[in-house]
């Protein structure tokens, strides 16, 4: 029987930066992938920060498929028919090494794969993993859904994303709570390279980002997005799963009136859309992350809730998890340790020593105040909208007067203690 | 209003026939003690309809695989829910 030294489950950017890593290493990988090849089945927004991928592959931008590098980052706030926006837009952006990118991720882990594969992973496409071995309480294996289908390893790396259903039937996690998934839905829009460099205001490989906050979501915790491709827009909305359940708009209808919104119907005017995806964001925080380490396994990426939803992170936090996973078994290897949960304990220390659980844990209480607060979403962007509209519009009426029903609105709508308090859980939230 | 087909018919799919990776455990319970029916609302791909008289009717061929459907029937814990066979289901050409 063929025994590997680890067995990575998924080919995204959590599972095949742990199997880049072990394969670089020497140790001998196999890593099992449900889809036709590496990305069929994997869905982003998608934004790739360069840092998390540097620290694995250094010169990835030499053959990458990268679509556009992020000059322009906008956040709108969206009423009915209006939006209050900021820009942030820098040529500092414009120079070498770019710091992001916007990706298209069929083509990003296809190539990320080869050079898992080029690194000597074994990799098998294809296949679904059905079930974790166990020894008792120890994961010595998979069951994949093929003839001879049970492989055996000294450690597991769950990198199989949000719907872990691995851990669920091993009975490492229980299911998922609405309350920390986000379901987002997007669509991909072709547009001549010149339409959408002439629309945006930009030059050739300069991209724009714009994420949207407000009416869109019709009161539910969610958040739009709007990301610039090479020749084409991806445009696409999230809400949290516990929120939809509680109201009677399809995703797909929520998305459809998103793009017909005044501002952001031209933006993608004459495109033709040739995908629809949804997928779903593990959203929930720090105090959500599962159990992500136990006799025999480890868990990366999406499975293990690792993203930063205020500062829409994710993928970084994969690859950068699949790393310190793979670094951790390559360090228990070499000092002839077993991979028992005490021995893998020192993944947790990577992990908090690292940005990704520091930065988790800064906004640990954002997901349960915006839950509690759905004015954020609805009253707040309104009232700045009507202000920015009474403000803006000149019809006789002095400034005064003008500020003096602006402070009436915000008072008469959350009260000056909601107001002080709505800045108070702010404050804490960021802190 | 919107047709989800028109939407699903840009994407790729290799359909596993007669072997759908959903299924609902006992209709019974959709019929006689879900209120909310979410599913039908909730899934992106409108996999789930009502049939008038509360039945559920279920048609996976438009699956992307997202697991809303098993995560939302929280109450009632009713979708079996497992990955499509190996090759099977949705193929994103862009993701």
């Amino acid at each position: 029987m063929e025994k590997f030294d680890a067995i990575v489950v998924g080919a995204g950017p959590s599972g095949n930066a742990a199997a880049y890593t072990l394969a670089k290493a020497g140790l001998k990988v196999l890593q099992i992938e449900r889809g036709e090849y590496p990305g069929s089945k994997n869905v982003q927004g998608a934004i790739l920060y360069s840092d998390a991928l540097e620290r694995i592959i250094p010169d990835f931008r030499e053959d990458a498929p990268l679509e556009r590098h992020i000059v322009e980052q906008q956040m709108w706030v969206l009423d009915d028919e209006s939006y209050v926006g900021s820009t942030y837009r820098s040529a500092e952006f414009n120079r070498e090494p770019y710091n992001r990118y916007t990706i298209i991720r069929a083509q990003f882990d296809k190539w990320f794969s080869k050079k898992v594969q080029d690194a000597g992973a074994l990799l098998i496409c294809e296949t679904t993993v059905s079930d974790l071995i166990l020894d008792g309480n120890r994961v010595i294996g998979v069951q994949a859904d093929r003839e001879g289908g049970a492989i055996y390893a000294d450690i597991v790396i769950l990198a199989d994303g949000v719907n872990s259903l691995l851990a669920k039937k091993a009975g490492f996690h229980p299911e998922l709570d609405p309350r920390d998934v986000a379901l987002a839905v997007k669509e991909i829009h072709f547009l001549p390279q010149e339409t959408v460099e002439a629309r945006f205001n930009i030059g050739e490989d300069e991209g724009v980002v714009i994420e949207m906050v407000g009416k869109i979501t019709k009161g539910m915790m969610g958040t739009g997005f709007l990301y610039t491709n090479k020749e084409s827009i991806t445009i696409g909305v999230g809400c949290m799963l516990s929120d939809f359940k509680q109201q009677k708009t399809t995703p797909y209808a929520l998305l459809e009136e998103m793009k017909a919104h005044p501002a952001i119907r031209p933006l993608i005017a004459g495109g033709e859309m040739k995908e629809y995806t949804g997928h779903l964001i593990p959203e929930g925080g720090y105090k959500a992350i599962p159990k992500i380490y136990g006799d025999g396994w480890l868990m990366v990426g999406d499975a293990a809730m690792f993203v930063n939803a205020v500062h829409r992170e994710g993928s970084n936090l994969a690859m950068t998890s699949g790393r310190l996973a793979a670094e951790t078994v390559i360090a228990l290897k070499e000092q002839g340790k077993f991979m028992t949960e005490a021995n893998l304990a020192l993944y947790r220390e990577k992990l908090d020593e690292s940005f990704l659980m520091k930065d988790l844990k800064k906004y640990k209480e954002m997901p349960g105040i915006l839950h509690k607060n759905p004015q954020f979403f609805t009253t707040y962007p309104e009232l700045l909208n009507k202000a920015a509209h009474s403000m803006l519009t000149v019809d006789g009426v002095d400034k005064k007067t003008k500020e003096r029903e602006i402070r009436r609105n915000f008072v008469g709508k959350r009260s000056l203690f909601g107001l002080m308090g709505d800045a108070f859980k702010m404050w804490r939230a960021f802190e | 209003m919107i047709k989800v087909e028109d939407k699903l018919f840009q994407n790729r799919y290799k359909v596993d026939a007669g072997h759908p990776h959903i299924s609902i455990k006992n209709p019974d319970i959709c019929q006689n003690d879900c209120k909310s029916l979410a599913c039908t609302v909730c899934c992106p791909a409108g996999c789930y309809t009502e049939e008038g008289n509360g039945k559920i009717v279920l048609i996976t061929d438009g699956c992307l695989e997202c697991g809303t459907c098993r995560v939302i029937c929280s109450e009632h814990r009713n979708v079996d829910w497992e990955y499509p066979r190996g090759g099977y289901g949705i193929l994103f050409k862009f993701g």
